[in-house]
């Protein structure tokens, strides 16, 4: 019987020193399964990830471009409409053209519609922030970076944006609009 | 054990060391499944005492009587030392005596290192309880041992990793000695599959824990060498993933859950037959459903982790192996209420708690279902829910086993009988006491009070002054236990071989008090 457990006892203790050696076969077998299954992956983890989209809803945008009648530029938003969530960062992009035979500078006024919605309209970046100075028959594509506030009213489904630019030399022009720019 | 018996038995072996020596260096399976016991009993007043305090803090919102920092303590000390100081050490203790007395071995079958054994985890307990009087005092991240918590913390961290350390070398110890003692020892005759199957569940009990404490082992060490050795096994900063830790961590503590409750499982099922008067229903099936219970425990751990980020894919593999549990532990209780099914029904304290148990565990078991349906989880993760959940598989589970199994052998260990009228008063006020504690924790739960937070909400201060009521109720009512035990040790009325009219099996063949050296010739099996 002594032999017998001797050999019991040389089995159990060669398990349990490999599964002290297997604790820590397990440091690269978790790297290993991470990579092949891409869980855990270092450049997915480093977009950081905006927890402020309210990703329960979507939001119709439109855009609308305007010029004052005393004003010869052509103005024209790149897209109609759009469809975010709030707290999503969205850019689109407006073309003005300068089809006069003299520089101009001008300014763009934003209004908003609902009139509520003004409020969540957060503008990251806008052309309207500053004048806009364009040589005779000069083109340019200009960026508006916002983000719509998640706490905007659930019942606001359409959000229209719409600028009118002004001749920023002429009387009356406004330098700011009225959505804190 | 008279002294006449002593000198008797001294006669024939070398002379045996009395006082503390004799305790210090004994080989003796029935001294040692004592020791483990008294360990077990201080242990269990102790980290008993953490979990009055705990309660006594949350009995109002606010901070009353803790610091925030040392309700952490109490806590994460509550939970390593019931885990590891009272449930663990209790089976060895029970295995200790019962497994040689049931399979009719002399002894176990390395006494020595048995002695190591137990004597290397009072050393561990001193540890975590002097850690509370060092700068910065004891481990207060959680008995879970997460980095980044555990790589910040003080002395008293190294100390605890420590003591695990030379807890698990315990229990491995004891594990390797009760296997091979199980393997090579029985009785001529007594095939495995005629075995106690208590001596079943503690088998494959024992192969859980050779198969896990080392993986924990390697778990800590890691942590040890994140702390003072420059190694970034757990630390992000240093190229490393906390949520490793998790893994390895869970891939040991889900097999622990079931190291807690298997040899529950076998003591249940030694007393309800007793009691019913009728062999246990499904003998085979039993043996087959805790196989499969430790089996399935291997690859359901990440059911613990459902919020640190994880596949829908494996969200739904640990979600489902998890469910399947249900099934082999549903064999068992099933089992046990077919063996009391037109049994012979008598209702002593062992049986008592015998059927508590069945009822008790069970509604943890349903809980633990609950938690185990991910987007619930998601939802209930680190609330009192949870709490509520492994309170009653632990304490109306794994203790409340342990008391009955108490109950039933010691008339055997002492040869006296329990003063049967104070158990009752401690079955009672214990189960009264422990529902009044752990019930409500479930509407805290599912309110989404968190668990492990000094302080509370308004709205949830009612259920909690419930709860501590209940907690002082089941607290002192364990005086009663301890006083049932010290009185049975000192006299009362002789016991006979067999005890109880029921019983079955080989202990019940020796006198009672079982003698200090039995089955030295081993018995022939009818």
């Amino acid at each position: 019987m002594a032999a017998g457990n001797a050999r019991t006892l040389g089995k159990l203790v060669v398990a349990t020193v490999a599964m002290f050696g297997f604790g820590f076969a397990l440091v690269p077998f978790y790297y290993k399964i991470c990579e092949v299954t891409g869980i855990n992956a270092g450049a997915e983890q480093s977009l950081a990830k905006n927890t402020q989209v309210d990703a329960s809803r979507w939001v119709t945008l439109e855009f609308d471009a305007n010029t004052n009648a005393a004003l010869p530029w052509r103005f024209t938003p790149m897209q109609r409409s759009l469809k975010v969530h709030p707290g999503q960062l969205v850019q689109v992009e407006y073309e003005i053209t300068n089809t006069s035979d003299h520089e101009i500078v001008g300014q763009a006024v934003p209004s908003y519609g609902p009139a509520r919605a003004a409020a969540f309209f957060r503008k990251i970046e806008c052309f309207c922030f500053t004048p806009q100075t364009l040589a005779a028959g000069e083109s340019r594509r200009m960026p508006v970076m916002f983000v719509l506030d998640p706490a905007m009213d659930r019942d606001v489904h359409t959000v229209t944006l719409s600028y009118t630019f002004f001749d920023a030399g002429a009387e009356g022009a406004s330098p700011k609009g009225r959505g804190r720019g | 054990m008279s002294d006449a018996a002593h000198a008797h038995e001294a006669h024939g072996h070398h002379a045996q060391p009395t006082g503390i020596m004799r305790w210090l260096t004994t080989t003796n399976h029935k001294d040692i499944g004592t020791l483990y016991l008294f360990f077990s009993l201080i242990m269990l007043f102790a980290a008993g005492s953490m979990a009055l305090m705990i309660r006594a803090e949350l009995f109002q919102p606010g901070m009353q009587l803790t610091h925030p920092d040392f309700f952490n303590q109490l806590t994460t000390m509550h939970g390593l030392i019931m885990i590891f100081g009272v449930i663990m050490p209790a089976f060895s203790g029970f295995a200790n005596w019962q497994v040689p007395l049931m399979l009719g071995a002399p002894d176990m079958a390395f006494p020595r290192m048995n002695n190591w054994a137990f004597w290397i985890l009072p050393v561990a307990g001193i540890l975590l309880m002097v850690s509370f009087l060092l700068p910065g005092g004891a481990v207060a991240g959680g008995w879970t041992m997460y980095p980044p918590l555990f790589i910040q913390g003080g002395i008293s961290y190294d100390l605890t990793i420590l003591a695990v350390h030379i807890m698990g070398l315990s229990s491995i110890m004891g594990s390797i000695n009760i296997i091979t003692t199980i393997l090579n020892m029985r009785a001529p005759g007594l095939t495995l599959m005629k075995m106690p199957l208590f001596c079943w569940t503690w088998l494959i009990t024992a192969y859980l824990l050779i198969a896990t404490m080392p993986v924990l082992a390697g778990a800590v060490t890691m942590l040890l060498t994140d702390r003072n050795f420059g190694t970034h096994f757990f630390n992000a900063a240093g190229g490393g993933d906390p949520v490793m830790f998790q893994h390895i961590f869970w891939f040991f503590a889900h097999p622990e859950v079931y190291i807690l409750i298997l040899p529950a499982f076998g003591i249940v099922s030694q007393i309800i037959p007793t009691f019913a008067r009728k062999p246990l229903f499904g003998y085979a099936s039993m043996v087959y459903a805790t196989a499969s219970i430790a089996i399935l425990s291997f690859i359901v751990w990440a059911h613990h982790m459902f919020t640190v980020g994880m596949p829908v894919a494996g969200q739904l593999f640990f979600m489902f192996s998890t469910m399947l549990i249900a099934v082999p532990t549903g064999v068992k209780v099933f089992n046990w209420v077919a063996t009391m099914w037109r049994g012979s029904l008598t209702f002593e304290t062992p049986m008592l708690f015998a059927i508590a148990f069945v009822c008790l565990f069970t509604i943890g078991g349903f809980s633990g279902l609950v938690l185990a349906i991910a987007p619930v989880d998601i939802q209930l993760h680190d609330t009192y829910y949870v709490v509520a959940h492994f309170h009653y598989v632990l304490v109306s589970g794994a203790l409340f086993s342990i008391f009955a199994g108490i109950y039933y052998w010691l008339p055997k260990w002492t040869g006296h009988m329990y003063d049967e009228t104070l158990g009752k008063w401690h079955f009672w006020l214990s189960v009264i006491g422990m529902n009044i504690v752990f019930f409500p924790m479930h509407f805290l739960g599912l309110a989404g009070m968190p668990r492990r937070i000094p302080d509370y909400a308004l709205q949830f201060t009612e259920f909690n002054q419930i709860a501590t009521v209940g907690a002082f109720i089941f607290g002192f009512s364990q005086l009663i236990f301890l006083a049932v035990v010290l009185k049975a040790i000192r006299g009362g009325a002789r016991a006979s071989a067999r005890v109880w009219e029921g019983a079955e099996g080989l202990e019940w063949t020796v006198p009672s008090p079982a003698p200090y050296h039995t089955f030295e010739v081993a018995p022939v099996l009818k």
